[in-house]
């Protein structure tokens, strides 16, 4: 408590006067200076680390073997004006979608951690659900809603006589589609930084006499900071990897440049425009990185959750619940309405529906390994990125990142090449399916994982240390529990995604191992919106169960810490 | 300081030292989920390709097809070959151009057998590239010439037309043109939608450059592009938006109306419009089969493919995906005009295999970025 104190009256609040005071701390401790060799031997954690940098330099590897064999006029192709417009317009998509998923997001996670409003648990719940669409299918959903002729027009022909609504194509349609689908990666690391923001900070900044405004701006916000560069940063790479929602949209995109490469079968043009797609995705990350500066964000002296104070809103709730309604009326519920449309159409003239019965276990089966199998691989990068920052560990962080942005096409294609020529016992297996999901989702696993990472004292585990723990007890016991929302978020954020996943899933999935999300994709490839709909409600609904249980759990948490 | 704050913390938390049996649970109950789904996935990790296609493939003849047609459409065709044979057939489905990058990228390597496409434009990549095995004579000899490969690599399976669909309360039959050139004509701006990145729609613009030329194609996109057409990702699509009256009229393949049809009955205001005139417009081209030369299962993959070209299974395409026949003697049905009424465009589908140089175009022109 003292150290915040201390830094509070410093006239620069910043996080530098932590990071010294602390470290003068760690000094004075006379435990190791390696702190976190309290915990897990550092070089387990950079074996770990490199064998996933192995994993992660594979799609690159490719790249490079595929862009060696480009031609001249495939390099030309590269620097043509068309290109570096479609570059510059799909870089602007994603800062216009990172904005605006930013200005929904933190409202939307502060008012449920920390106001009053109504019904917040059922925010909490829906908010981070719209990611469950397939992009494609949210982008059809919103096309069939409000389209020119879609629903919404046609509920108001009879009224006002409404013949068309504007046109919502292009550049608005890709913004609002890629903003309501991707919005949630910064709710998730937003909420759960607030969850494990220690209240005392604030109280401090407002004992010395700053008033709300000034505290939100000096205090809450910088120390939000990581889970607002982490989330903002997936929502950047998820609209620069996408291809489904903006080719509906229709609005040009790199990634849509990239698969009309592949669709006549010029490996190595693709290749290259996907090595450019890198090189952007590398820009972003460096940018996160300058935002994130070389703070720390370490909680005060506990470390762990004290409740939240709730800001009573008054007057202010009904408001603040109409807003949280209207995020969840537009991104989840009038979508989630569509298909329910489309599934009562279609049982109405007979249309036949798939039996699901195994495309649910295999579903369920494949993103539920790829949640634990993913998210304990974050744990050794995060932690060596938090507590062993160096050169090294940066690299291998933003390896990370390399393949995020990438098209799950090109990470699929990756993996075949080097999985059935170099690794055919494994090639067409279930883990190398798994491995696909982890190039693809491990960044976000990590931004969860490290954001709440950040916010843990070592000083915690020395005192374990220091009171005759073992280091695996130490583990078990403090780092663990301390992690614990971060763990579930990663865990049902990796479920989420995973269950929608579909390029990788068709190429490198068990033969005939059909997934919730291969049915919806084969039925709507071919028009039966009936047939698609069934298998996409299915992957909504399951995809929240994680989500409800991590809820439950941090109610029945709230309740237990109550007395205390 | 430093007593001061454990001491402190213990007070204030003592369930995070000393972990209270219901912390141990939840860790436990963890701990066995992952467990079991280890388990679960043991099974198929040891034998890949659930149900063990590859290692069992050569010892109990089943047959692996990585198919471009979706499942809806041809799984049905597939298991009745199966229970008719005894064969297991074991289906990867996927886009015809990604199940064809993937076959590339597998080489020699590939554990699949039959490559079953939805456009001639993926069989050609793949035998371009040296991996599909020439199919005997007897089977290649019953589909007609014109839907067959001239070097026997692959044959079609099922035709289908290039065509306008037109929407019924903004235009007549007698208001469409009767060839495609005619679109470019200003009375078509902001009424027609295409699918530039569909397979289709780009073996369509091949047989342009291979009928008309480069020029004439390249005019004839600069003036589709004038009348600003809406820009589509696929042929549903462009179907759905002609029956809600968001656009007159499309080009697209003829059988994705009758799905609409079905789902949505008679009174869907759509319908196809079969340019006549023998130009580009009027292709007619298949979808097809190939096998590959590395395949392991040779006897039993010709079974499926000489199963796939018989009347039967051909019946099949004719009434149940509304597709044309590529053998002599199947009906089709009387919603649909005789193949020989469509004056199909005089071009051999292998004519259609520059698909690159039909992208440079596209690109060039600044229809695709």
């Amino acid at each position: 408590m003292l150290i915040f104190i201390a830094s509070c009256q410093t006239e620069h609040f910043d996080e530098h006067s932590i990071l010294s005071i602390g470290s003068e701390r760690l000094k004075l401790s006379g435990l190791r200076s390696g702190y976190w060799s309290n915990q897990l031997p550092t070089w387990l954690l950079w074996a770990a680390g490199a064998a996933i940098a192995v994993a992660l330099l594979l799609p690159l590897f490719y790249l490079i073997i595929r862009a060696a064999e480009a031609g001249p006029a495939a390099w030309q192709n590269l620097w043509r004006i068309n290109t570096l417009a479609t570059l510059l317009r799909t870089i602007g998509l994603a800062a216009a979608v990172t904005l605006l998923s930013g200005a929904i997001a933190a409202p939307l996670a502060w008012l449920t951690v920390r106001t009053d409003v109504p019904w917040r648990g059922l925010w909490a719940i829906l908010a981070p659900l719209p990611l469950v669409f397939p992009s494609y299918v949210g982008a059809y959903l919103l096309v069939s809603l409000f389209g020119p002729r879609g629903l919404l027009q046609q509920l108001l022909e009879p009224i006002w006589g409404v013949e068309r609504l504007p046109e919502i194509y292009g550049f608005p349609g890709a913004l609002l589609t890629m903003t309501l689908l991707s919005y949630p990666y910064m709710f998730t690391s937003m909420r759960a930084a607030l969850l494990r923001q220690d209240p005392a900070l604030e109280e401090a900044a407002r004992s010395l006499g700053d008033g709300g405004v000034r505290t939100f701006w000096r205090v809450s916000l910088p120390l939000l900071r990581p889970a607002i560069g982490a989330g903002g940063l997936l929502v950047a790479l998820y609209t620069l990897r996408d291809f489904g929602a903006v080719a509906i949209m229709r609005y040009d995109t790199f990634t849509r440049a990239i698969y009309i490469q592949y669709r006549s079968f010029d490996r190595s043009q693709a290749a290259l425009l996907a090595l450019l797609l890198v090189g952007i995705t590398l820009l972003f990350v460096w940018v996160e990185a300058r935002m994130r500066l070389r703070g720390r964000y370490v909680q005060g002296d506990t470390g762990a959750v004290r409740p939240q104070p709730i800001l009573h809103l008054g007057w202010w709730r009904w408001p603040a619940f109409c807003f949280c309604a209207a995020v969840a009326l537009f991104s989840l519920i009038l979508p989630a309405l569509v298909l329910v449309y489309w599934l009562v159409r279609g049982l109405l003239v007979h249309e036949t529906i798939p039996a699901l019965g195994q495309a649910i276990g295999h579903s369920v089966l494949a993103s539920g390994l790829a949640a634990i199998v993913i998210t304990l691989a974050a744990l050794p990068v995060a932690i060596l990125v938090v507590r062993h920052a160096g050169r090294l560990s940066n690299l291998l962080e933003r390896l990370t990142y390399s393949a995020f942005a990438l098209p799950g096409i090109v990470i699929a294609l990756a993996l075949v090449f080097f999985g059935a020529n170099h690794a055919p016992w494994l090639y067409q297996t279930l883990p190398l399916l798994i491995l696909a999901y982890g190039v693809l989702f491990l960044p976000q696993a990590l931004g969860v994982v490290r954001a709440s990472l950040l916010q843990i004292n070592p000083s915690l585990m020395e005192a374990a240390r220091s009171l005759g723990k073992n280091r695996w007890r130490v583990l078990w016991d403090i780092t663990l529990p301390l992690l614990r929302p971060g763990l579930w978020g990663s865990l049902s954020l990796i479920f989420l995604t995973a269950m929608k996943e579909l390029p990788a899933t068709l190429l490198l999935a068990p033969i005939g191992f059909s997934t919730l999300a291969t049915a919806v994709w084969s039925a709507v490839s071919e028009a039966f919106f009936a047939a698609a709909a069934a298998p996409a409600l299915l992957i909504v609904l399951l995809s929240s169960l994680p989500m409800l249980f991590e809820i439950i759990r941090e109610k029945g948490h709230e309740r237990n810490s109550r007395p205390l | 300081m430093e007593n001061n704050f454990v001491v402190q913390f213990v007070q204030r938390h003592p369930f995070i030292v000393k972990p209270q049996w219901r912390q141990h649970l939840q860790m436990a109950a963890l701990l066995i989920i992952g467990t079991l789904l280890m388990a679960a996935c043991a099974p198929i990790a040891a034998t890949p390709a659930a149900g063990g296609a590859d290692d069992d493939a050569a010892e109990t003849g089943a047959v692996v097809v990585y198919s471009g047609r979706s499942e809806n459409l041809v799984g049905p065709i597939l298991d009745k070959f199966s229970q008719e044979t005894g064969i297991d057939v074991q289906v990867r489905y996927g886009g015809t151009a990604e199940m064809a990058a993937t076959l590339l990228e597998e080489g020699t390597n590939s554990p699949a057998d039959i490559f079953f496409a939805q456009d001639p434009g993926g069989l050609g990549a793949v035998d371009n590239a040296g991996l599909l095995a020439p199919l005997p004579e007897s089977i290649a000899n019953k589909v007609l010439s014109e839907f067959r490969s001239p070097n026997g690599a692959w044959v079609g399976v099922s035709g289908r037309a290039r065509v306008v669909v037109y929407n019924t309360t903004a235009l007549m039959p007698a208001d469409l043109p009767n060839d495609i050139a005619d679109f470019t004509d200003p009375q078509w701006a902001g009424r027609i939608g295409w699918a530039p990145t569909n397979a289709s729609f780009q073996a369509m613009v091949t047989a342009m450059r291979a009928m008309w030329g480069e020029e004439q194609t390249r005019d004839w996109l600069l003036g589709i592009q004038a009348n600003e057409p809406v820009v589509f990702e696929g042929n549903s699509p462009i179907v759905a938006a002609v029956g809600a009256g968001e656009i007159d009229a499309g080009f697209v393949n003829h059988y994705y109306l009758y799905r609409f049809l079905a789902e949505e009955g008679e009174g869907f205001p759509a319908r196809n419009h079969f340019l006549n005139s023998g130009g580009p417009g009027s292709l007619v081209m298949v979808a097809g089969v190939g096998r590959l030369a590395t395949g392991p299962n040779e006897a039993n993959a010709l079974k499926l493919i000489e199963y796939l070209v018989s009347t039967a299974a051909q019946q099949y395409f004719v009434t149940e995906t509304s597709e044309y026949p590529v053998i002599e003697g199947v009906a089709i049905p009387e919603n649909l005009p005789a193949l020989a009424e469509l004056n199909a465009a005089p071009i051999r589908l292998t004519e259609l295999a520059d698909l690159q140089g039909t992208t440079q175009l596209l690109i060039d022109t600044g229809v695709l970025p």
